[in-house]
């Protein structure tokens, strides 16, 4: 099957739901598993990652979960297609750049993807809608459970799963979810969460994961440590630590409803502004006003206007999504002209954010309103 | 220069490591980086470490970290030259042959160096009856001392049984 009659579409993709979805984008969990004796896909020669793909691949394409799923060799996809798949956290940015003897499966909802061949022989992860974090981990727990019965993983006793890298020994557990902070970054106390947050051994990364920028205010929290831990303790500590997130995050934006309203009206405002009335706008501009108006929208100065608008502009706004619309090849600013075209016809029916019920509220002065 | 953790004191320690092919730089001030635990400069780098592997790092010397980085492994033919290349392993067996300087990469790395977390299926049924099997060879030995052999005959059925068993689950 074809990806691209597979995958949803961008208005499907934005309309799932889950538990805090207001700050919390998505819950995932990841494995790493690798077969015992073969070489791990960094170090392995052709002949060994086929062996590797060939004996993964039909076992995973098995699961009853994976039922009228997508099955595929990395060659056989393009690279719009793999830039598209990592725009949609289905597959790793460092997946996307893997051809032939690396495979990918993917269920039917888009819930399970698992990568074969990428820095380990098998990186399974589910990835839910809102905060669904043991959601996340009983379901590639029983993925896993499922696939061990025939396929023979690297394990030792003491060291527990024998990964590729020794930061993913043990467990093999990478626990993470995307949170959408914009009134932490505008009250400025966001680095002062980023540090507390890693103190507590969790990584804060961008919206592509490591090494990323935070892009439309999205961070990703995850685990670090994967040894000398039970994986249900990690899924409960990360649980714990986005419990604290989303209130602070829910404070954040009361408080500054509260002290600086006319800061946060002018943000959304411009925001609202240059997404409806531009001409030409890159896919980072778009992201960080996008967020804006989200935030906008949890607040209730758009009414009417649903979430899912919003969502599927973060989606479509981005660089593969925007080419995939148009067959001729696009340069970066032939990208941005079409990408403000797409925007100002999205958002003609928007009307402009309303803070008159909001203001009824809040002090009647502000200083330095920026 | 400033320190990257606290941004107030002077950084003193300077930590490179690389990871997923990318070098990291970090500097750090001196209570940072032992809050850190990367106060032990013995103790912290991913590639130096293993490739002082097999000598003790406080008399490494040129010839001795030379000596470790022959170490190869078998199954696939890893070197530390390898790691330190791209900080990852080569295959599975590599964890047994380079487990010499692990323990202490693994310290500054995780919350223990010993798995407690979830064991394939089959391990577990292997263990289980590694264990039993074990007791009631304890117990066969002593009815055998105590000339109980009408128990004795029992117990060596089960013994037959459970190695056949456990054999079973290997090759699975």
């Amino acid at each position: 099957m074809n990806i691209d009659t597979f995958i949803s579409t961008p208005t499907e993709a934005s309309k799932r739901s889950g538990p805090h979805d207001r700050i919390v984008l998505s819950s995932r969990v990841r494995l790493a598993r690798n077969l015992q004796a073969l070489p791990f896909p960094g170090f392995a020669k052709k002949a060994d990652r086929i062996k590797a793909l060939d004996t993964i691949r039909p076992a995973v394409e098995a699961l009853p979960q994976m039922a009228d799923g997508f099955s595929d060799s990395m060659d056989n996809l393009t690279a719009l297609d793999k830039q598209i798949l990592v725009e949609r956290h289905l597959v790793s940015r460092e997946h996307a750049a893997k051809n032939a003897g690396s495979g990918l499966v993917i269920n039917k909802n888009e819930s399970l993807s698992v990568m074969i061949n990428e820095e380990d022989h098998l990186r399974m992860q589910s990835l839910l809608p809102g905060l669904q974090i043991k959601e996340a981990w009983t379901t590639i727990d029983a993925v896993d459970s499922a696939l061990e019965k025939t396929l023979p993983f690297a394990f030792s006793p003491t060291l527990g799963y024998l990964t590729a890298c020794p930061t993913n020994l043990g467990t093999g557990i990478r626990v993470s979810a995307m949170l959408h902070l914009p009134a932490l970054v505008l009250s400025e106390q966001i680095n002062q969460i980023v540090q507390a947050v890693n103190k507590l051994g969790l990584a804060v990364r961008g919206l592509y994961g490591e090494g990323t920028e935070a892009l439309g205010n999205v961070f990703q929290v995850s685990n670090q440590m994967t040894l000398g831990e039970v994986e249900t303790d990690i899924v409960e500590r990360l649980n714990k630590v986005l419990a604290q997130l989303i209130e602070h995050e829910e404070n954040a934006r009361a408080s500054l409803l509260e002290k600086k309203p006319k800061t946060v009206f002018n943000h959304i405002g411009r925001a609202y502004g240059i997404l409806a009335n531009s001409h030409s706008i890159s896919s980072k501009e778009s992201m960080n006003l996008l967020s804006l108006m989200r935030l906008g929208l949890d607040l209730g100065v758009f009414a009417d206007v649903p979430r899912a608008l919003v969502d599927e502009l973060f989606i479509t706004t981005q660089p593969a999504h925007l080419q995939k619309r148009y067959s001729e090849k696009l340069t970066a600013e032939e990208r941005d002209l079409l990408r403000a075209d797409m925007l100002r016809e999205r958002l003609k029916e928007v009307r402009r954010p309303d803070t008159s019920k909001l203001e009824s509220l809040s002090p009647r002065s502000e200083k330095g309103a920026n | 220069m400033m320190c990257d953790v606290c941004k107030s004191n002077e950084a003193t320690v300077h930590l490179t490591q690389i990871v997923d092919k990318k070098t990291k730089k970090i500097d750090l001030c001196a209570s940072c980086a032992k809050e850190k635990g990367v106060d032990d400069p013995t103790g912290y780098t991913l590639a130096d470490l293993l490739l002082q592997l097999g000598s003790n790092p406080e008399s490494s010397t040129p010839a001795a970290a030379e000596e470790g980085s022959d170490l190869k492994c078998p199954n696939c033919g890893f070197t530390q030259a390898d790691f330190k290349k791209n900080g990852r392993l080569g295959c599975s067996e590599c964890y047994l042959i380079f487990s010499d300087g692990l323990d202490n990469l693994l310290r500054t790395m995780h919350k223990g160096t010993r798995h407690v977390g979830k064991v394939p299926f089959s391990f577990r049924q292997t263990q289980d009856l590694s264990d039993k099997l074990k007791t009631v060879q304890k117990r066969l030995d002593k009815a055998i001392t105590d000339e109980n052999f009408e128990e004795a005959a029992i117990l060596r059925d089960e013994v037959k049984s459970l190695r056949s068993k456990l054999k079973e689950a290997a090759v699975r």
